[in-house]
């Protein structure tokens, strides 16, 4: 036994080379506090989560040499978690990439050959002939791009102006997907509009909070200091905490509920149903502002047709489908979830529940659920935010201070980017999808472009990209922002395949060679977050802006130039079919760089100088390169669509005043900030004298779903007798390129290790500190087996965070989705765990 | 030659043997000198640092009882102070050390008398019982040295070289003759059979070559001049080195048991 | 003349032998002392380095009786948690330690460095490693701690094994921002094993929180006295029952501005 750990440690040791080889020297260290005074500092938020914590960065000499939190912001009061606290090293891991990257043999792009430097011109040439070839063969389907909710608003809109706009494919999607679709896809669905109605201030306003599948002590560590704050200086607040297993956010539970996977539908839809059987209902509000639907049921698992789950259920193809119905049918539907199903069901106690839901039902009793992973990434991720939502609504305790759903999110611009722009495969900006025609109609006439540029069918999402991949449907593909191999689902069975694929191009720009870069056929060096100017939109609707700071190191490039100069590659004629060019002959001969970019309107503003309020003087790097204010051009036309786009309520500020401000929250109207959406006299589009609006609606009115319980895709069997579920830990952020590169936060949590019940151990004959083997029916891993710690693991349940490159956790992961929002459910799948 | 060969391949296996562990990953001792398992079953203790733990007033434990006596038993069957020959490290040193002494021509500086290692190894013994502490195990150079080797620890250096330069520059041998371990073995050595035998003294030629290698010349004289005594090489101080045999023209030594005629 | 030539030459000769026996004499008493200077040196600097003992070493006056300094403790640890010390070390050459802040004990389950130790320097009888006693933990720079500060850090917290045992989270309203939590580390000495996890992880270039031996760390209640609510905790009631409590005299209606005071 001694022998094989210490074996492991050895590994351990040869692969923490690896990564050694990305640590930074600390050469931030050398940021004398003497110097101070020739420090610039400007803001900036956070780069990581989606909670929005604004700093103020600190250069000198053309380096961040220093970062403090903004003791003036909003959201952090000059607070960060201990990620924050270590911005200024990310940018400064030894192993930055400098140069373009292509796979060479003999001097020519090979598949299987050695990445070799390359030039700018020969790196996008090459890419330019892949994505033309692609299209010339197959049609625009065969091209795409997975982006990500760390983008920034700018590139995010330029990157759908390039695919959707440009070379007409709706395969863009964007990381986010993994982490909050099925909030958007209930939202939309319930409000006819994204996000939450809520905003942080809530957190000093509720007497109650919930939290269904959040970990927010790790994943959103400031907000979770001002929940806690809130629990501790007004002592009638009570916290529920909601999750398959003891977290640290179990620390301040009044209630601390576990149960089984799956089953949160369960204690959902029994809360509905006590609240009913108990009088709680809002009869006033419900009759004024809900209506009610049945969803369809046994709507599968979002895996490929030919699985047998798939075919087996009967509306796998209309996942989405519903029907009206009344009150009084919807009291009967979930009539069936008594305290004694639900106990039965869920494992839980019966006064655990009971308290619960009085919670809930109490009108006296503000209330804001909160909820990320547990809830999103759910093979029924889209019906666990309906439910919850069911229950806000029937009670009315929503859109005011203290009382709502909240969505945290896990991605700086989870919303900013991939929602408000709409990077995901069926949308497009403030709201808009490309299934209908008067959407469509509306952006093509921003755009400028001939009517029909843009395809009405929703293009390929996140996990259906790789399948393309792999099923040589998409065949140039650009990852950028992400590293997709370690974060999505099946990485063996489904990603891998289609990313090393002979007869597909891949291209990853990062600034670090993460696991995805080492899968592509080309790598282009990527500037990093303050090495660009950029603007983030964080959970409670608050966009943000920066300055550029500094300059990216050797070649990298921002992802933004790389788009623009890779647009200037496409001849239109090369891309678009000659009826559509027929519309607009004065785009003949021209490049798709013209089209979009070029357009009178992005290039609107010309060179100027940046300022801040204290004169200091700023660089943009695209400004310089292609002679115009891209950003503000780019920001400027995007804001037309919140302006006058058919979907009201998405009134976005003026670009000078971001720049100006730590952040406002939009809709932005008549120069004031919305707090909380739908309800007169905080949201200006609520018309006086009707209370609530649920204006993304028609009838202005929200929709109740009835929605059952439905098992899981995989459960544990047998064989594969536990329940895995993977996920993050607060020292490391999603995939650990950045933060893994910071030695402090690698000596913090060097690896990822089994959270376990001793009892399961045990039974294995497994010791804390083993090596042991986590196997699914798609692929193994080793790791350390931890019995103690953070996570208090019940009996049949294992967590494995996913962070850590030399243990790809999620490749254990099936890639069963929610059929309605396509995000994969990374919460529950089932393995086996033995002995290494 | 023949015994020197073979004593110096066993002092350098006895250290492979330990560094096999840490350099190869194959355990088949771990430990030090001072005290190892072979084998993950047979364990070893040096005895005098042993002997320092009850007088520090520490209860024996069996394991390291053991160990001690297994060692015990071992030097005392085949001679006490084949541990300073056969394995203990500094061996190298001292004589090196002796052979570069004699090369260079130094002459000696400090003699010590044969008793002076018994007086140390009581004061080892009162300074244990003194501190309540095994006090000398801080200062030990033969535990530091050969632990400094097996441990990678630059203690080695320094001691070894410390250990080096006192023989050269001091006294032949000068640490040996002092050494409270041998002086340990030697009182092993006066109850154990195997011993070297001055069985050829007939043909000795007093050409003095034994007298030139023997570490502890001393022990010589008796068997090797005195007709009436025993030839056997009866002095716990022998180390059972064997180097007299093998520089011996006449071939006047050999191994042999002390009860022989 | 060539006689007396050698004759010269042989006195040279001797002198001359004599002369480099003398300085190496010298030398060597030199380096001697040298060496005795720097044990001096070493033990003098040593205030501000920490050894920590492996689990189950007790005192470390009893550990110095005992230990063989044989260094199959250090074998054994599967971490390279453990190192024997060197020769100029500010703790006994040969003995097994370590340095929390490079490498912290793991606390195995099965103690493979009490099984190894043949002396029983390592007592034998500790069998669970959550009553090893190594050390104790102590926030020593409250200044500096980030948690402290407001920061959500708490790497140290998260780190411990004994979690929620050893050290725990006060939480206290931040002050400064009005509506953030001090999130503040206490240490638990009945549960404590001195493991080091906490000094290892902390974020610090200089760990505010570190391991001590515990009869540096550890401060004594005076005999005298008892805390008086653990005292009732304990015994579950007063520890004088059946005391007299008269009622207090009170105008016929309370006014309401008397607040009610509960017991």
């Amino acid at each position: 036994m001694k022998l094989s750990r210490r074996t492991f440690i050895k590994a351990n040791a040869v692969a923490a080379t690896a990564v050694a080889a990305g640590i930074s020297l600390p050469e931030a260290e050398a940021l004398a506090k003497e110097g101070d005074q020739d420090i610039r500092w400007d803001k900036a938020p956070c780069r990581f989560c989606g909670t929005g914590c604004s700093v103020l960065i600190g250069t000198k000499d053309g380096r961040v040499v220093a970062t403090q939190g903004d003791p003036d912001a909003p959201v952090n009061r000059g607070l960060n978690c201990i990620k924050g606290y270590f911005l200024s090293k990310i940018m400064y891991g030894r192993d930055r990439l400098k140069t373009p990257l292509l796979r060479k043999k003999n001097g020519t792009y090979d598949k299987e050959g050695e990445f070799t430097p390359v030039s700018w011109d020969e790196a996008l040439d090459t890419m330019a002939a892949k994505f033309k070839e692609a299209i010339k063969k197959k049609g625009p389907t065969s091209v795409g791009m997975f982006g990500s909710g760390q983008w920034t608003v700018f590139e995010g809109y330029a990157a759908s102006k390039l695919f959707k706009g440009g070379l007409r494919s709706n395969n863009l999607d964007p990381n986010a997907r993994h982490c909050m679709a099925s909030a958007v896809a209930a939202f939309i669905r319930t409000f006819g509009s994204d996000e939450p109605m809520g905003c942080y201030d809530d957190l000093e306003h509720a007497d109650g909070f919930v939290l269904w599948g959040a970990n927010m002590s790790e994943m959103h560590p400031i907000l979770w200091s001002r929940l806690t704050d809130r629990r501790l200086t007004a002592p009638h607040v009570k916290v529920a905490v909601l999750s398959t297993f003891e977290n640290r956010s179990f620390e301040l539970a009044d209630l601390g509920i576990i149960f089984k996977p799956q089953t949160d539908l369960v204690i959902l839809n029994y809360i509905a149903n006590y609240i009913i059987e108990n009088g709680a209902v809002n009869t006033d509000f419900v009759g004024k502002h809900v209506r009610f639907k049945k969803g369809n049921t046994d709507i599968g698992y979002g895996l490929r047709p030919e699985d047998e789950r798939q075919k087996k259920a009967v509306n796998a193809s209309k996942a989405g489908g519903n029907v009206d119905i009344s009150f009084a049918e919807y009291k009967k539907f979930v009539a069936d979830y008594t305290l004694d199903k639900a106990h039965e069901m869920t494992g839980v106690a019966k006064e655990q529940l009971l308290d619960l839901a009085k919670m809930y039902a109490d009108p006296k009793r503000r209330i804001v659920s909160y909820w990320t992973m547990g809830f999103n990434q759910h093979s029924r991720g889209t019906w666990a935010n309906h439910l919850v939502y069911n229950i806000h609504l029937l009670t009315g305790k929503i859109s005011e201070p203290g009382n709502g759903p909240f969505s945290l999110t896990g991605q700086p611009s989870a919303c900013g980017t991939a929602r408000e722009v709409g990077t995901f495969a069926h949308r497009l900006p403030a709201d808009l999808v490309v299934k209908k025609e008067a959407h469509r109609d509306f952006t093509e006439k921003i755009w400028k472009l001939p009517k029909g540029t843009i395809p009405a069918k929703p293009g390929y999402h996140a996990v259906l990209q790789n399948r393309m991949l792999k099923d040589g449907k998409l065949n140039a593909y650009w990852v950028m922002c992400n590293n997709n191999v370690q974060a999505a689902p099946n990485l063996n069975v489904e990603t891998l395949p289609g990313y090393r694929n002979p007869e597909n191009f891949i291209v990853v720009s990062d600034p670090y060679p993460t696991v995805t870069a080492m899968a592509a056929d080309l790598i282009l060096p990527t500037a990093m977050w303050v090495e660009k100017e950029g603007a983030y939109g964080n959970a409670e609707r608050r966009s943000q802006f920066w300055r550029q700071q500094v300059d990216a190191p050797g070649e990298a490039k921002t992802d933004l130039w790389q788009m623009l100069e890779f647009a200037k590659r496409l001849k239109v004629e090369e891309v678009w079919p000659e009826e559509l060019i027929a519309q607009k002959p004065e785009y003949r001969g021209k490049t798709l760089y013209d089209i979009l970019y070029a357009n009178g309107q992005v290039n609107k503003y010309p060179k100027q100088k940046i300022v801040d309020g204290a004169g200091n003087e700023y660089r943009s790097a695209e400004m310089d390169h292609f002679g115009f204010y891209l950003h503000k051009g780019l920001y400027e036309e995007y804001r037309i669509f919140g302006l006058e786009g058919p979907k009201k309520g998405h009134e976005l500020g003026t670009f000078d005043d971001y720049h100006r401000s730590r952040g406002l929250r939009w809709p932005v109207v008549d120069g004031k900030e919305t707090l909380w959406r739908y309800r007169e006299g905080y949201d200006p589009h609520v018309a006086k004298g009707s209370e609530v609006q649920f204006y993304g609606n028609k009838d202005n009115r929200a929709k109740i779903f009835a929605l059952p319980y439905e098992p899981p895709a995989e459960s544990p069997d047998i064989e594969y007798n536990l329940w895995l579920c993977t996920g993050r830990v607060l020292e490391h952020w999603h995939s650990g390129s950045m933060t893994q590169r910071v030695p402090e936060l690698y000596r913090a949590v060097p690896h990822a290790v089994l959270f376990m019940h001793p009892d399961d151990a045990k039974e294995r004959g497994l010791r804390r500190g083993m090596s042991v083997k986590i196997a699914s029916r798609r692929g193994e891993v080793t790791a350390s087996v931890e019995t103690r710690g953070r996570n208090k693991m019940p009996k049949g349940m294992v967590f494995l965070p996913w962070f850590d490159a030399r243990r790809l956790a999620n490749k254990l992961i099936l890639d069963a989705t929610c059929p309605i929002s396509k995000e994969t459910d990374f919460k529950k799948c089932a393995v086996k765990v033995e002995r290494a | 030659m023949k015994w020197l060969i073979l004593r110096r391949t066993s002092q350098l296996m006895v250290l492979g043997f330990f560094l096999l562990g840490p350099l190869g990953d194959i355990w088949w001792i771990s430990g030090s000198l001072s005290g190892s398992l072979i084998l993950k079953v047979l364990p070893l203790t040096d005895p005098l640092v042993f002997l320092q733990t009850i007088f520090a007033g520490h209860p024996p434990a069996d394991m390291a009882l053991a160990g001690a006596l297994i060692v015990i038993s071992f030097y005392l069957l085949v001679g006490g102070r084949v541990f300073c020959s056969w394995v203990c490290p500094v061996n190298i040193i001292a004589d090196c050390a002796a052979w570069l002494r004699d090369k260079i021509g130094i002459r000696g500086v400090l003699f010590f008398s044969n008793s002076s290692r018994y007086w140390l190894l009581a004061m080892v013994c009162g300074l244990a019982l003194a501190f309540q502490a095994a006090v000398w195990e801080m200062i030990n150079p033969v535990t530091i040295f050969s632990r400094g080797i097996i441990f990678g620890l630059t203690g080695a250096v320094v001691v070894g070289a410390t250990l080096f330069f006192f023989d050269l520059l001091l006294g032949k041998r000068g640490w040996c003759q002092i050494c409270p371990t041998g002086a340990f073995y030697s009182l092993l050595g006066h109850l154990s059979p195997l011993k070297v035998i001055a069985s050829g003294r007939e043909q000795c030629d007093q050409c003095l070559a034994c007298y030139k290698v023997c570490p502890e010349p001393q022990v010589l004289h008796e068997p090797l001049q005195e007709k009436e005594a025993s030839p056997v090489i009866l002095s716990g101080q022998c180390t059972n080195c064997g180097r007299c045999i093998d520089v011996c023209p006449q071939s006047v030594f050999t191994f042999g048991s002390r009860f022989s005629k | 003349m060539s006689g007396v030539g050698d004759k010269v030459k042989g006195i040279k000769e001797t002198s001359r032998r004599q002369f480099l026996a003398d300085g190496a004499k010298a030398a060597c008493g030199a380096a001697l002392l040298g060496i005795g200077a720097g044990f001096g040196a070493s033990q003098a600097g040593a205030s501000s380095q920490v050894f920590l003992r492996p689990p189950g070493a007790g005192l470390d006056s009893d550990f110095l009786a005992s230990c063989l300094r044989c260094g199959q403790c250090v074998r054994a640890c599967p971490y390279d948690t453990l190192n024997l010390a060197g020769l100029f070390s500010s703790t006994a050459t040969g003995t097994p330690y370590y340095q929390p802040r490079k490498v912290a004990c793991e606390m195995c389950e099965d103690l493979p460095c009490i099984k190894a130790c043949p002396s029983g320097a390592l007592d034998p009888g500790l069998t669970d490693v959550t009553k090893a006693r190594m050390g104790l933990a102590v926030l020593i720079d409250q200044e500096t701690c980030l948690n402290y500060l407001g920061l959500r850090c708490g790497v140290c917290y998260r780190a411990c094994p004994q979690i929620d045992k050893a050290l725990t989270l006060d939480t206290q309203h931040n002050k400064r921002s009005g509506k953030h939590t001090l999130f503040l580390p206490k240490i638990h000495s009945e549960h404590c094993t001195g493991c080091g996890k906490c000094e290892q992880s902390c974020v610090l270039e200089t760990s505010a929180i570190k391991v001590l031996p515990r009869a540096l760390a550890k401060g004594e209640l005076g005999h005298h006295y008892r805390l008086g609510w653990e005292e009732k905790a304990k015994k579950g009631e007063s520890l004088i029952p059946e005391v007299l409590d008269l009622p207090d005299r009170m105008p016929e209606f309370t006014p309401p501005f008397l607040p009610e005071v509960k017991p």
